[in-house]
């Protein structure tokens, strides 16, 4: 069986080719070519035909017709052609929404998770009580130019006054399409089941395509996403893929739907997560937006941090996060005023790589402040769900907990994947493995791999259709795992013993030692352990120091090896950078010699 | 492979220039085909629906929504001024009523007896089009607006703030290689065109806004500097709406950069002419770059452009400027293209290609760090 996958991107069109030799299916070959939505060519398939080409010359299958089309083979004998072929993308700015609700911490925010969990960019929330009066809201929606609208509102059988009220701000602002012209804007409604009747009326008439699904948090208690979050993908496919330049050519040759890039890296996330039964956190780092992604205890949820980016966005996350921030994960002496004028030339040419070891190290420092950025509002909206009533005793029996807990516990993550630009292509795997650990503060025990060439998004499409396929391909191709992070929760003391750990194994396991030793407070240390290796990794903490089993309790646990190895971070948890610029500088340095990062 | 497209900025002493004037939603063109147009003239124009003001009449009588519509002293479609009844309540036996009076004028829109809230619609705000360059409409698109067509000297620039302008072009720095310096701007310069040569400074600035100046294009502007004019650090490249009562174009980049010789020889061979800038800035997908654009007489070259981004093919012989650190502002010409893939400094593994630079020494750049330099 032969599997042509593609993912059409803002900037480029990835092709990869997966093949099933001797049973087992294998991702062989990778083209790429720019996408071709915007003018002059305007035509998506432009782009997947250049890239599908590519396929070709490197495979030595022809796989493109002389028309341009891609070619289906008959019977697994045919030389030429493909069996299958599928589609992501999110070309043209992905999938652009408004999401509304009444109370903006309940059904506006599951209605923004259920449009982010589908792959879309949340333009705004409106919700009754979001602070701006009326008029101001109503403006806010006439100047946005959504793909679709998502409204929500009420449990079912509850109060209708409130949603038909947000429903009566919407229509008359008419909000415009991005497309435009005779496009009728498709609105999704998703709120009490008793205000249909009302909200058909309200939008029935001229500009809005409406449809109606089960309510997406009937009760308070319970989220119900599964319906809007697949009529957003057909309303996706139906409307706004069928307006974009190319795509009617483009879903005539697919083999499944074409999903939005970000919706099928969640799918085959998700997938992996409930698989073997683990905690996931993701991240995708573009240009433009960090995508974060998490499974925690089988609840997925994604995040979209517009403009936290290595690129387009990289004066945005120099703004926020602050030079000070970023200059703190520095060892060399760089002068501010240069580096501000080169990260406003990085922005208006994003298309630059660092040439210079200097420019590469600040580079990282940037994406250290984007990844911690974009994760802090990862935790604060992938939480259990707000306004529920607790009862856990008489006397907060009726209190709503309006906050909500993180479902984000560092010390639960099982697995860290990095993708994106700046993590999948920096030149040394340990500088990934440590630009990840700097950002996200793992604790306890955690895996650390990185989506080998961006093919999480192909494989998402293809577990609809081939879930065997997907899987094969994920494990043994997409996924190259890095290694291990082992780092105490709680405050070290720099300097005093915070750790012991053995570490025994080898090719097949078994129990020769292969390293111990003794880390002190601010020490970070690698022991190499290879890829295809295991064994048994015992750390012991000191006293109020944690790893998983409780303060001052040893951990063992079973491991694999990665072609980094085991990073064992003894910083501490929360991590605090010495606050003395020269103390700092010369232990990120240490950091980074310890760690092999740059040579 | 012994070629490659790389992305480049136009400059061209003459070019075809079309300016596509459309209305944000159907209007009246006042213009005809053929007409002769300034940069000033009203080319199209109409009124955008007006602002909602939604208003709660029934809570504010204290009645049942459904009540509403029959207490109502106005109907939709009714003006409405501020102030003017709009409901009143039966009262008890005819007495004790309660009127509820518009906070907004408009129209009466809507009455809804579900939730009892009415909304007015405000007045119509005009929106005009400008024809932005001099030159002769060769089309008009129905309700829509024009395409206006004029021969031009055209330089894109890599970054501006502010919108469309225009003025007579003066030239204020001493060369291309020359900063513009708060000296350079005179009381003279107001509502005009102002051409510096390497990096605009703050004084500059400040005296050009002092002073009325309608543009000032240089090679460079420190970040720093931006940050004052605007207010606020820029996070992202999307720019043109800000209300600065100025428009900043920089032609190369952040920094001490001189202005290319040839960008500042061309424009400066039109100084006196009346000039049209935008600082208009979008680097997304759909690229768009500001632009200096200067009518000039004669015909075009037959062609056309609107704007927008171009590419080129990249070979041995081509003109390129380096657009990163360590070399970043470099001019020179492309001597080598290798095949394969090369390590650079950074420990990365990318394509690159050898410039012979104007001093005669040769580097090695990565092929994304280089923009095609030329027409």
């Amino acid at each position: 069986m032969r599997i042509v996958a593609t993912d059409c991107g803002s900037t480029t069109t990835k092709a990869i080719l997966i093949e099933e030799r001797d049973g087992v299916f294998r991702q062989t070959f990778r083209g790429e070519a720019p996408t071709t939505v915007e003018e002059p060519f305007a035509d998506v398939t432009l782009g997947v035909t250049n890239s599908v080409t590519e396929l070709q010359e490197l495979s030595g299958y022809r796989l493109i017709a002389d028309d341009g089309t891609i070619i289906r083979r008959r019977s697994q004998s045919d030389a030429d052609g493909c069996d299958l072929y599928i589609s992501t993308s999110s070309a043209g700015g992905g999938l652009q929404m408004m999401v509304a609700g009444v109370v903006r911490e309940m059904t506006a925010e599951s209605a923004k998770r259920a449009a982010l969990g589908a792959g879309a960019i949340v333009m705004d929330t409106i919700a009754s009580n979001d602070r701006r009066k009326p008029h101001e809201q109503i403006q806010r929606i006439r100047e946005l130019r959504p793909d679709m609208v998502l409204v929500s509102g009420g449990t079912d059988g509850g109060d209708t006054k409130k949603v038909i009220e947000l429903a009566e701000l919407i229509a008359p602002a008419r909000p415009r399409p991005r497309f435009g012209g005779e496009y009728k804007l498709p609105l999704i409604f998703a709120g009490n089941k008793e205000a249909r009747g009302a909200i058909t009326r309200c939008f029935g008439g001229e500009g809005f395509a409406l449809s109606i699904v089960e309510n997406l948090r009937p009760t308070l208690e319970q989220e119900n996403l599964g319906p809007a979050r697949e009529r957003i993908h057909d309303v996706f496919l139906e409307h706004v893929m069928a307006h974009a330049p190319g795509y009617d050519r483009l879903m005539s040759w697919a083999n499944a739907p074409i999903m939005p890039t970000p919706g099928a890296v969640g799918d085959i996330l998700q997938t992996i997560a409930r698989g073997r039964g683990i905690n996931v956190v993701g991240v995708d780092i573009g240009g433009a937006t960090t995508d974060m992604f998490s499974v925690f205890g089988g609840v997925f949820n994604r995040t979209v941090s517009a403009n936290l980016g290595m690129s387009y966005s990289i004066s945005n996350v120099c703004a926020e996060a602050g030079m000070d921030s970023v200059l703190r994960w520095v060892h060399l002496d760089m002068d501010e005023r240069e580096l501000r004028n080169r990260v406003k030339n990085k922005m208006i040419r994003p298309t630059t790589i660092p040439q210079s070891l200097e420019a590469l190290v600040f580079e990282q420092a940037v994406s250290r402040e984007a990844l911690r950025l974009a994760f802090i509002q990862h935790k604060a909206f992938a939480t259990t769900l707000k306004g529920v009533q607790q009862q856990r005793t008489v006397g907060d029996a009726f209190s709503q907990d309006a906050v909500g807990k993180s479902l984000v516990d560092p010390m639960a993550i099982d697995l860290m994947v990095a993708s994106g630009g700046v993590l999948s292509h920096a030149p040394r795997m340990e500088q990934t493995a440590l630009m990840m650990i700097d950002a996200f503060e793992p604790e306890g025990f955690t895996q650390i791999a990185k989506d080998s060439i961006f093919m999480m998004p192909h494989l998402g499409v293809l577990a609809s259709v081939n879930a065997r396929a997907a899987m094969e391909v994920f494990e043994r191709d997409c996924l190259i795992l890095l290694g291990w992070c082992v780092a105490p929760k709680g405050e070290v003391r720099a300097g005093r013993p915070a750790l012991e750990f053995t570490l025994s194994g080898g090719p097949s396991g078994g129990n020769a030692e292969v390293a111990k030793g003794q880390l002190v407070g601010g020490e970070m240390r690698l022991v190499r352990f290879p890829l295809g290796h295991s064994g048994k990794l015992e750390v012991r903490p000191e006293k109020g120091l944690d790893v998983g089993a409780g303060p001052g309790k040893p951990v063992k646990r079973t491991i694999e090896g990665g072609t980094v190895g085991v990073i064992i971070d003894a910083r501490g948890r929360p991590l605090k950078l010495p606050t003395s610029p020269s103390v700092r500088r010369s232990a990120v340095a240490g950091w980074q010699k310890a760690l092999e990062i740059y040579l | 492979m012994a070629k490659a497209y790389t992305p480049g900025l136009k400059v061209t002493p003459r070019t075809t220039y079309q300016a596509r004037r459309l209305l944000p939603v159907p209007g009246t063109v006042k213009v005809k085909h053929g007409d002769r147009v300034t940069a000033d003239m009203v080319v199209a124009e109409t009124f955008l629906e007006g602002d909602v003001f939604p208003i709660k009449l029934a809570a504010m009588l204290g009645v049942n929504p459904r009540e509403l519509p029959e207490l109502m002293l106005k109907k939709t479609g009714d003006q409405v001024a501020v102030g003017d009844p709009l409901a009143r309540t039966k009262g008890i036996f005819g007495m004790m009523k309660t009127e509820a009076k518009s906070s907004a004028a408009g129209v009466l829109e809507s009455v809804s007896d579900s939730t009892g809230m009415v909304i007015i619609r405000g007045p119509q705000p005009a929106v005009q089009v400008r024809a932005y360059v001099a030159g002769t409409v060769v089309e008009v698109i129905a309700r829509e607006g024009v395409v206006v067509e004029t021969s031009a000297v055209y330089a894109q620039g890599i970054f501006g703030v502010g919108g469309e302008i225009w003025g007579p072009l003066v030239v204020a720095a001493t060369g291309h290689n020359a900063d513009l310096l708060e000296g350079d701007i005179t009381e003279s310069m107001k509502g005009a065109i102002v051409l510096g040569g390497a990096r605009m400074t703050a004084g500059a600035i400040r005296r050009a806004r002092e002073v009325g100046v309608a543009a000032v294009i240089s090679g460079g502007i420190d970040d720093a500097d931006l940050r004052d004019v605007l207010g606020y650090d820029l996070g992202v490249a999307v720019t043109g709406s800000e209300k600065l009562g100025i428009t900043l174009l920089v032609t190369e980049g952040f920094g001490d950069i001189a202005m290319a010789r040839r960008t500042y020889d061309l424009l400066a061979a039109t100084a006196g002419r009346m000039a049209s800038v935008n600082g208009a800035t979008q680097i997304r997908a759909g690229v768009m770059r500001p632009e200096i654009v200067v009518p000039i007489d004669g015909g075009g070259t037959g062609e056309v452009f609107g704007g927008g981004a171009t590419a080129g093919l990249l070979e041995v012989g081509t003109r390129v400027r380096i657009i990163r650190d360590p070399h970043f502002g470099v001019l020179g010409t492309v001597s080598a293209l290798p095949e394969q893939p090369a390590v650079l400094g950074s420990g990365s593994k990318a394509r690159v290609l050898e410039v012979a630079i104007e001093d005669g020494s040769r580097v090695t750049v990565p092929r994304a760090n280089v923009e095609l330099f030329g027409e």
